[in-house]
């Protein structure tokens, strides 16, 4: 059933072969003793849909906000557009063209919807006091690309409430959404989204991914993090595969789908029923995450864990 | 839309259910407000300030205070609610919780008394602007090492500020010590006319010919020519205040009050704001006090106590913090109340701490909470709703109606985005292809 | 600065002494804070109740003409009675002032702003004792206990001063020692409850994660009562040593000791028990020194600079926020 749309994606990822936009070159992060990030390298080229992976607690997230700038790392360095991000401050490397959602959704929410998105905007305005209080020239132009921004991009994500609504009052999928077209009111050259499928169904997985493609062919370049293998099989381009903190795998969907390392990271160890499709092979158990019950089951384990780390 | 349709259609029947009555009567004279048309609204909006202007000279019985004079206490009541704007940048824009905003209020008194008084004797209308620039510097300085530190404890150094300016001020022989600073001169004299105070003495308003005010000659006696200037400067910093809220600085304050770091992500510098906003809050309770010295005629420490930084807060919080004339209404409860109940000097403060405790309990967001048209419009489906009988939750799944046209619509408004944003430069959109 | 040098040791057991009251009053503070994240401003009142109910005491047992270890007994006879009264004070707020700000949900600037309520009732409702009482006509009967309600009131007895030993060249009184060992010991036998006790775990539970704690039984409202109750038995402590030390009180005695102590909190990392203890030592010092050399006139400005300068360079205090931590 995914065969058809990640046939299509696999297809593309030959193409945009562009030059590297951010390249992260041997980065290692430690908290205290634990090694979070560990040697991570790999890069994203120009206007690809990238997908980053790995079982939960293997640094993906960690690794994003390397990239974004909430953490400093250790030793290595992250560069983008060749200018090494360590020790900017992170409203301006928004600023430098790396935008992000979030894993657990960040609104403003007593903001309206429409000035959530403008606040996406307002990254790259320059009016300050003078320019409001006295709505100078360069104010109200801003204000009036910001509005109209705002507008298209709501269009252009499918948020269909009133602009002027609460982002607290949005549902689920439409804050999700509203994420996504603040991320891209910035303008950025990467736009980085966080699980933006977290809690989806099916059907809204499906509009999701038609989504990042139709961001993609807007011209950005894309970095998804992603838990549901068949929404990152079915969009990406590459795929890096993450485990404890150390780059296992990277390669099309279709390379990874049959790389025995990833296999083995996502399925080797797991609860009996994946065991046995392990044991048909690489890619039919892979399939068997992807297509079915299996993704659950890995799913709720991972989620047992998380949970039984964050108790300790 | 269809739901404003039928409101429209069934607006006389008001048969709205009555626990939630109230509610609705507020959402439905903010729906009509925002509904009605510019001129009217400006007609209207110029109805109030005029009523506001002629108040002193009204004397209106029952609000008119029986034990103070009235001008005077209109006075006081416009700088608290100047001072209420003011901190209302601070604490309901950017969500920075100043406890020691009265240290602000004195430095702008202080400059006045200094430059006009005690150690020159420059006119006022020069010193008014060093004054709030004074209090900007004086706001940036107190802003800049501690805006760094954690939100809650920015409450007990802020606190710390205002007492080291009281202190500061009670032993500087430079300042005056403890006496202070007297003789500091009066806004200089416009008279254009003389207007006579209405009274209500017999029951029925007559014109008082005894009493009259001149516009604009500040006396010692007559304070209502100071409750005009204080009216003035509220309205001019109120417009500003609109401009600057309904901006990308207004924007930023709110992103970084909602969630710091996720507005520093999304490219708000979000300590550049805060430290902004605190400046011009600062300037703005400066201006509060630079009114309050000329009126006063001479500023000494007891002025400056740190519990006059509480009553700011809980003007500001009592009114509903974020909205202007939430915070407006919140400094003429503090301000006024008190006055009007002088007679009972002994229980005035106990009834206030008991009035706070009963705001915050059943009233959490204020007397007047940030009022969106988001608000209204919601307000707004309920009427409908409540209306037509059948309250219409709103659908669990948030797809279920869109599910259908979304394909459509997406397809219409990627054309749309297309040809007005384009990201990148054009060539590699088409190198898709 | 000369005065410093030549009174050094007078200054810093002095200081230690008051920073001793800091401290028990700072951790009322530093409790409710770590559980709930709030700011109690009306435990300045929880602490002028204690000193109030120290003068009512002493007044009540006739205390007056007392000799001999008697004093000392009607003292912890004092002491006990201003502990109920305070933690009753403090419980009272918990129940009136805050849990129904909390069911609604209310946010957090807002239990302040009933805080600050809270505190101005409970001043002024001291402040018109005499009004009161003379409603109900108790004036002649009670006029020592509660006369004049807004001037200042004294201990009808003191405890006398000794010199103990000496330290460099000043004398440490017995005063001073009852002052800063009680204090010791409240602070001592409290951290020891809080990390030994099953109630103690159960606070640093809640401290650290609300949610987990419900799931794993623990009774939040119950917790909260505690963190109150044994921030007033504190409280009333301090008011005790207070009056020992200093030997009257007035209606508005707490606000600049609520400050203060909160100072103190802050400086030692809010949340963090040994934390208030620390500041509270601190400020005490920090404060004699400061007035000791520039003035006694900038005794609170310097206490305020110090805390702008450790949060500068501490963001969390000088042991940082941990109620919740090992370290509680």
């Amino acid at each position: 059933m995914t065969d058809t749309t990640s046939a299509g994606a696999a297809a593309t990822a030959v193409a945009p072969g562009g030059k590297a936009l951010l390249e992260v070159d041997d980065v290692t992060l430690k908290f205290g003793g634990l090694t979070a990030l560990n040697g991570v390298s790999f890069e994203i080229r120009e206007g690809e849909i990238l997908g980053l992976i790995g079982p939960n607690g293997a640094g993906k997230t960690t690794c994003f906000n390397v990239m974004t700038g909430v953490y400093q790392p250790t030793s290595g360095q992250v560069r983008f557009e060749g200018e090494p991000l360590t020790g900017r401050k992170r409203h301006k490397i928004t600023r430098l063209g790396i935008a992000r959602t979030f894993q657990n959704i960040r609104l403003f929410r007593t903001m309206t919807v429409k000035e959530n998105v403008m606040v996406g905007a307002d990254a790259r305005h320059k009016t300050s006091v003078l320019g409001a209080l006295f709505r100078l020239p360069l104010h109200r132009r801003e204000e009036h690309e910001g509005s109209q921004l705002a507008q298209e991009l709501l269009d252009f994500v499918g948020v269909k409430v009133d602009a002027d609504e609460l982002a607290g009052n949005l549902s689920y999928g439409d804050q999700r959404r509203l994420e996504i077209a603040r991320a891209m009111a910035t303008k950025p050259r990467l736009l980085c989204l966080d699980e933006p499928a977290a809690g989806f169904n099916p059907s809204e997985k499906q509009r999701l991914m038609e989504l990042i493609r139709k961001v993609r062919d807007q011209g950005y370049t894309v970095l998804l993090i992603e838990h549901d293998m068949k929404l990152v099989m079915g969009v990406t381009d590459r795929i890096v595969v993450l485990e404890f903190g150390k780059k296992i795998a990277e390669g099309t969907p279709e390379e990874i789908r049959n790389n025995p390392a990833v296999v083995a990271a996502y399925l080797g160890v797991e609860t009996d029923e994946v065991g046995e499709a392990v044991e048909h092979g690489g890619t039919d158990a892979i399939d068997a995450v992807v297509s079915g019950d299996a993704a659950d089951v890995v799913d709720h384990h991972h989620h047992n864990e998380e949970e039984g780390t964050d108790a300790s | 839309m269809s739901t404003a349709a039928s409101t429209d259609a069934t607006e006389p029947r008001a048969s709205a259910g009555t626990s939630r009555a109230a509610a609705l009567r507020g959402a439905r004279i903010r729906e009509a407000w925002h509904r009605a048309p510019r001129p009217v609204r400006w007609l209207l909006g110029l109805l109030v300030v005029l009523f506001f202007y002629a108040l002193p000279i009204l004397n209106p019985p029952i609000i008119s205070t029986p034990d103070t004079d009235f001008g005077g206490v209109l006075f006081t009541v416009a700088v608290y609610a100047l001072v209420a704007i003011g901190l209302n940048i601070v604490v309901g824009y950017a969500g920075l919780l100043d406890m020691g905003y009265v240290g602000f209020y004195a430095v702008g008194a202080y400059t006045v008394a200094v430059l006009t008084s005690e150690h020159g004797s420059w006119p006022f209308l020069l010193v008014l602007p060093i004054a709030m620039l004074t209090t900007m510097v004086s706001g940036i300085l107190l802003g800049a090492p501690t805006l760094r530190v954690r939100g809650d404890y920015l409450a007990i150094v802020t606190l710390g500020f205002g007492e080291i300016v009281r202190l500061t001020l009670v032993n500087s022989e430079w300042l005056g010590a403890a006496a202070g600073i007297s003789k500091i001169p009066s806004p200089p004299d416009l008279p254009l006319f003389t207007v006579p105070h209405i009274s209500w003495d017999t029951g029925v308003p007559l014109v008082d010919l005894g009493r009259t005010t001149t516009f604009l000659e500040f006396g010692v006696l007559d304070q209502v020519p100071y409750y005009w200037v204080a009216l003035t400067v509220i309205l001019v910093v109120l417009f500003f205040d609109k401009r600057l809220k309904e901006s990308r600085v207004g924007r930023a304050w709110e992103a970084t009050r909602e969630d710091e770091d996720a507005a520093e992500i999304m490219g708000v510098a979000t300590f550049k704001f805060k430290l902004l906003a605190f400046a011009l809050g600062a300037l703005v309770g400066g201006l509060a006090g630079a009114l309050f010295a000329t009126k006063q005629g001479f500023v000494n420490p007891q002025s400056f106590a740190l519990l006059l930084s509480v009553m700011f807060l809980a003007a500001v919080v009592v009114g509903g913090q974020g909205n202007r004339w939430g915070v407006i209404l919140g400094a003429v409860v503090v301000a006024y109340l008190p006055e009007r109940f002088r007679g009972f000097e002994e229980w005035r403060v106990l009834v206030f701490g008991l009035a706070l405790m009963l705001l915050a309990t059943y009233r959490p967001e204020g007397l007047i909470p940030p009022g969106r048209t988001a608000r209204v419009k919601k307000a707004r489906k309920e009427v409908a709703a409540l209306e037509e009988g059948d309250v219409e939750d709103t659908p669990s799944d948030p797809y279920a109606g869109a599910a259908g046209s979304g394909a459509l619509n997406r397809q219409r408004s990627a054309d749309t985005l297309a040809t007005h944003t384009d990201p990148r430069t054009g060539e590699e959109t088409s190198s898709h292809d | 600065m000369q005065f410093l040098f030549d009174n050094f040791f007078a200054l810093t057991i002095s200081g230690l002494a008051l920073g001793a009251v800091y401290a028990l009053i700072a951790l009322g503070y530093t409790m409710v804070y770590g559980v709930l994240q709030f700011i109690n401003f009306a435990h300045s009142e929880v602490f002028m109740y204690g000193t109030f109910a120290v003068v009512w005491v002493l007044y009540f047992m006739g205390a007056s003409g007392t000799t001999g270890p008697a004093v000392y007994g009607k003292f912890a006879i004092a002491l006990l009675v201003a502990m109920a009264v305070s933690a009753s004070v403090a419980l009272l707020l918990e129940r009136v002032a805050y849990r129904p700000l909390i069911r609604r949900g209310a946010p957090r600037l807002i239990a302040l702003i009933s805080a600050i309520g809270a505190s101005f009732m409970l001043a002024e409702a001291m402040g018109l004792r005499d009004r009161l009482v003379g409603f109900v006509g108790l004036d002649d009967e009670l006029a020592p206990y509660v006369a004049r309600a807004r001037d200042t009131r004294g201990l009808p007895l003191e405890i006398p001063r000794v010199g103990l030993f000496t330290i460099g060249d000043y004398r440490v009184t017995n005063i001073d020692v009852i002052v800063i060992l009680s204090a010791l010991l409240m602070m001592v036998l409290l951290d020891q409850f809080v990390r030994r006790s099953r109630l103690g775990r159960g606070i640093r539970a809640v401290a650290q994660d609300p949610e987990s704690a419900a799931l794993m039984g623990v009774n939040s409202t119950r917790v909260v009562q505690l963190t109150f109750l044994l921030g007033g038995i504190m409280a009333g402590a301090a008011a005790t040593l207070y009056m020992v030390r200093i030997g009257a009180t007035r209606f508005d005695a707490g606000f600049l000791m609520g400050v203060k102590a909160f100072t103190a909190a802050v400086m030692g990392g809010i949340g963090n028990l040994r934390g208030a203890l620390l500041g509270g030592f601190v400020l005490g010092v920090a404060e004699n020194w400061g007035s000791a050399v520039i003035g006694t006139e900038w005794k609170d400005v310097v206490a305020f600079a110090l805390l702008v300068l450790i949060l500068l360079f501490r963001p969390t205090g000088l042991l940082g926020e941990s109620l919740g931590k090992a370290r509680a």
